[in-house]
């Protein structure tokens, strides 16, 4: 699972460098998430622009994630592709987490 | 891969563009394989987007429960049929896992969702299907499991507002 984590002040941005987040990578994409928030931050930006695929181990993959950076760092998501869009919706949480269309002007370039 | 295999899936299967059959084995990796298998055929191939991303949904959530509960302990074989119809996709789906409990499908309600505590990170597998499927049947015998549903084709035909569980 290929992350790339960047820090901008008080703003980590993660980026999934994958196509899907499913069955087979759920656990591997939490794991890694945990490594690169260790990094300290006031908020965790999940950019999902490249993620075409996530089922429903992907999503409680990142329910985990938010639960695990505690009530303290919020994670919000960006870039969500038609598929993901859809899972989020169906399920109602795209009413739990902050998703942003696009990343921040400024951030585009450095992520 | 893109077959016709009709005799005993007792369905009649036309030229290919209007069936599919595939086996994979029970694995996540296969079922990883088999999706794009599936959504790379004719059958598949020629929804639009939406209808084909509301087919990866369901296939990925059905193929990856039969692995996680049917053959949770043991495994097998998956075998998928799909046939154009009017009116949508009807998908076959055998295993010869383990039931569902009681031999019931689960109800896919819904699981509750409460921002101060206990954020659900499951549970949502059998919401989406039910969400997104018609005619949702599923039958036991004596050679295992058979799941049978059809799948819309028509621009972005999600059921979820109609769907209330019994």
């Amino acid at each position: 699972m290929d992350l790339i984590a960047t820090a901008h002040g008080a703003l980590l941005v993660v980026t999934v460098c994958q196509d899907r987040i499913d069955a087979a990578s759920a656990i591997q994409f939490k794991e890694r998430m945990r490594e690169v928030t260790q990094t300290p931050s006031d908020r965790v930006l999940l950019d999902l622009s490249q993620v075409q695929f996530l089922d429903s181990s992907g999503l409680g993959a990142v329910v985990g994630v938010m639960k695990l950076l505690g009530r303290d760092r919020q994670l919000e998501l960006v870039g969500l592709t038609p598929t993901v869009a859809k899972v989020f919706r169906l399920t109602r949480m795209d009413t739990v987490f902050t998703i942003h269309p696009t990343l921040p002007d400024g951030l585009r370039k450095a992520s | 891969m893109a077959c016709a295999k009709p005799a005993d899936m007792g369905m009649p299967i036309g030229p290919e563009r209007d069936g599919v059959h595939l086996v994979i084995t029970s694995d996540p990796l296969a079922v990883r394989a088999g999706l794009a298998n599936l959504l790379a055929s004719p059958l598949l191939g020629a929804l639009n987007d939406a209808a084909r991303g509301t087919a990866e949904i369901v296939l990925a959530e059905v193929l990856n429960n039969i692995v996680e509960h049917a053959y949770a302990d043991i495994s097998g074989d998956i075998q998928i049929t799909l046939c154009n119809r009017a009116g949508g996709i009807v998908v076959d789906i055998h295993d010869q896992g383990h039931p569902f409990p009681q031999e019931r499908l689960p109800q896919g309600t819904l699981p509750e969702t409460c921002p101060t505590n206990g954020l659900p990170e499951g549970g949502f597998g059998w919401f989406l299907i039910r969400s997104l499927v018609q005619n949702l049947t599923y039958r036991r015998d004596k050679l295992g499991n058979h799941l049978s549903f059809i799948l819309p084709t028509e621009a972005d035909s999600e059921t979820v507002s109609s769907f209330r569980p019994t």
